[in-house]
């Protein structure tokens, strides 16, 4: 079976700086990948072409086995690709399953013309799909506000799983979060693998990624400088080729 | 007891209070008023509060939309006057073309309700097109707007509108002769000596109606949601799909459109227009929406609550008169009132907003 997603060749520029120069990789289902990189090596932006943000200048991008052109977030969103970001893009005024629901309400009917928000059926449906992925949330009427790190990061998870997700890109997932919190959320990482998606973690946390990711793909100034088994590489080596202070085997 | 759950308990009340506090403040001014005035507590007394208070409830229903966006309308009180003097303009054009005084107020009301969704285009499309912040768009249309109905009226008041019009502004919504007649804007015939009720202003009923509706529209509909969403966090809208821009210059018309309403209410009970009719207003509605439990920094407030703000305000203004103390003092009262409301919300946002 082919890659659930690829990016061959692909490059992105900004005026006349590359930030992505002729990247390929892929993710199979139910692998987690690595993507790893110092500070501006082109992560993001990578992640962003994949993701709608940015459209990519070359190259070309394989979701299923067919090629796709995502020129929108909510062109990736309705293919079944979901992207969490480091900040959550939660709406911390709202309840827990408003967030879930947010642009994607369910609504019902009064008097037979007057469409409203369908508070219980977004309840029930919440509680679900948090009881799925095995996660405690104090009420899910609590504003988002209320909630810890790990339990907003947990949110986020859930709204991309409710939708369908194929695939789940995440943008340092444990960043903000206490040592039990980066533990929970590894673990829901692991969970959503068994269950077939293809993930793409980007992380500064390399003990995290060691601990989820299959396989590593390392980047430097907006090149692929490597790609490595996580089980047949250690720490060192993997700062090596990021820092570049390694011969790079390609 | 341990001195740790006192404080607990000690906190507990404080929430208690502090997302009680206009209510409680409310129910206290009301008591204090009643026993110091004979005229405060009677059917006379509350009216009065309604129908002084129409134009902050309109105003404070336009400004709770925008504040939760996250932005602020300084344009509402202009956009009232340049309404009412817009409405009343129209009225006697048409009236003066032999149109009946019923289809001149009718037609020159709404016509008036359609240009006053101008100005919260403008204002919406400065924001959230060309990001120029609320304040300084909406402060431009705030002179915009009061030179604009300065040079339609050039100094003359608009007069001369039919006597139909004050009827209708200064009418009640029920009339009753008690245990004779009930009846529904007309006012009857009454003999002498006879008591005759009227019961809620025409005007009260005509705001409400849109309140009503309005405030069901935050509370219930999509359209509110994204409208929290957007105030709560941009970016999070944006994410999910929300067309913001769109969505923001929509809540700008709420905006002037309530503004617009407010000031052919004006027109209506003062029979009048006035290019600064609404402007002592603008204070009274930004800090209803506050004292109503809204953040000024967006995500948070209810129409209901905004209500609740409004009378607080409306019920002091009639009060003081009433006791026959200069209403000045009630300016420097709502001064310290939204300081103290933001300085809370800055630095102890649990006090008063509720966790769900």
């Amino acid at each position: 079976m082919g890659y659930v997603l690829e990016v061959k060749n692909i490059t992105k520029r900004f005026g006349g700086l590359v930030a992505v120069d002729n990247v390929s990789m892929g993710v199979n289902a139910g692998e987690v990948v690595g993507l790893l990189g110092d500070n501006g090596a082109g992560k993001s932006t990578l992640i962003k072409m994949v993701s709608g943000v940015y459209h990519p200048d070359g190259g070309k991008i394989f979701f299923m086995g067919q090629e796709i052109r995502i020129t929108t977030p909510m062109d990736a969103l309705a293919l079944g690709i979901e992207t969490i970001y480091q900040d959550l893009a939660l709406a911390e005024n709202l309840n827990v399953y408003s967030n879930i629901f947010l642009g994607r309400e369910k609504l019902k009917k009064i008097l037979g013309l007057i469409k409203v928000l369908d508070h219980e059926y977004m309840l029930v449906e919440s509680r679900k799909v948090l009881k799925k992925l095995e996660i405690e949330v104090p009420s899910l009427k609590n504003r988002i506000s209320m909630l810890s790190g790990g339990q907003r990061q947990a949110v986020a998870i859930s709204r991309s799983m409710y939708w369908d997700a194929k695939f789940l890109i995440m943008d340092e997932p444990t960043a903000a979060l206490g040592i039990a919190e980066q533990k929970k959320v590894l673990d829901l990482v692991r969970l959503l693998k068994s269950q077939g998606l293809g993930i793409i973690i980007i992380s500064h946390q390399l003990h995290d990624v060691f601990s989820v990711a299959d396989r590593l793909v390392i980047m430097r100034r907006g090149e692929k400088v490597a790609e490595r088994i996580t089980k047949d590489t250690d720490p060192n080596e993997v700062v090596g080729l990021i820092v570049g202070a390694e011969t790079v085997k390609r | 007891m341990d001195p740790n759950h006192s404080s607990e308990n000690k906190k507990g009340f404080l929430i208690f209070l502090g997302r009680r506090w206009a209510l409680i403040f409310l129910i206290l001014e009301c008591l204090v008023f009643s026993f110091t005035t004979e005229a405060f507590f009677s059917l006379r007394g509350i009216q009065i509060v309604l129908f002084y208070g129409t134009t902050i409830f309109l105003l404070g229903t336009a400004e709770t939309f925008v504040i939760i966006t996250g932005g602020i309308d300084l344009s509402v009180g202009f956009v009232m006057g340049f309404a009412s003097i817009v409405s009343a303009k129209l009225v006697v054009l048409f009236t003066n073309m032999g149109v009946s005084p019923g289809v001149s107020i009718l037609v020159g009301v709404l016509l008036t309700w359609l240009i006053g969704l101008i100005p919260g285009y403008v204002n919406g499309s400065l924001v959230a097109r060309l990001n120029v912040p609320p304040f300084i768009a909406t402060f431009s249309m705030l002179g915009i707007t009061h030179g604009t109905s300065e040079l339609l009226i050039r100094g003359v008041p608009a007069k001369n509108l039919p006597y139909l019009a004050n009827a209708i502004g200064n009418g009640y919504f029920i009339y009753s002769v008690p245990g004779k007649v009930v009846s529904f804007f007309q006012k009857p015939e009454i003999q002498r000596g006879e008591l005759l009720l009227e019961i809620i202003p025409n005007m009260v009923v005509i705001a409400f109606v849109f309140i009503l509706i309005f405030a069901f529209i935050l509370k219930n509909t999509k359209f509110g949601q994204h409208t929290y969403a957007i105030g709560g966090s941009t970016d999070a809208a944006l994410r999910v799909g929300i067309n913001v821009k769109t969505h923001l210059i929509k809540v700008y018309m709420i905006s002037s459109f309530f503004a617009t309403l407010s000031g052919t209410v004006y027109m209506l009970q003062y029979v009048t227009g006035k290019a600064d009719a609404g402007a002592p207003f603008l204070l009274d509605a930004i800090v209803a929406v506050v004292i109503g439990g809204a953040s000024l920094y967006g995500g948070i407030g209810t129409v209901g609550g905004t209500i609740l703000g409004c009378l607080i305000l409306s019920v002091l203004e009639t009060g003081l008169r009433i006791m026959g103390v200069p209403t000045f003092d009630k300016y420097i009262a709502v001064g310290v009132i939204l300081i103290l409301a933001v300085l809370i919300d800055q630095f102890f946002p649990e006090l008063i907003h509720r966790e769900d």
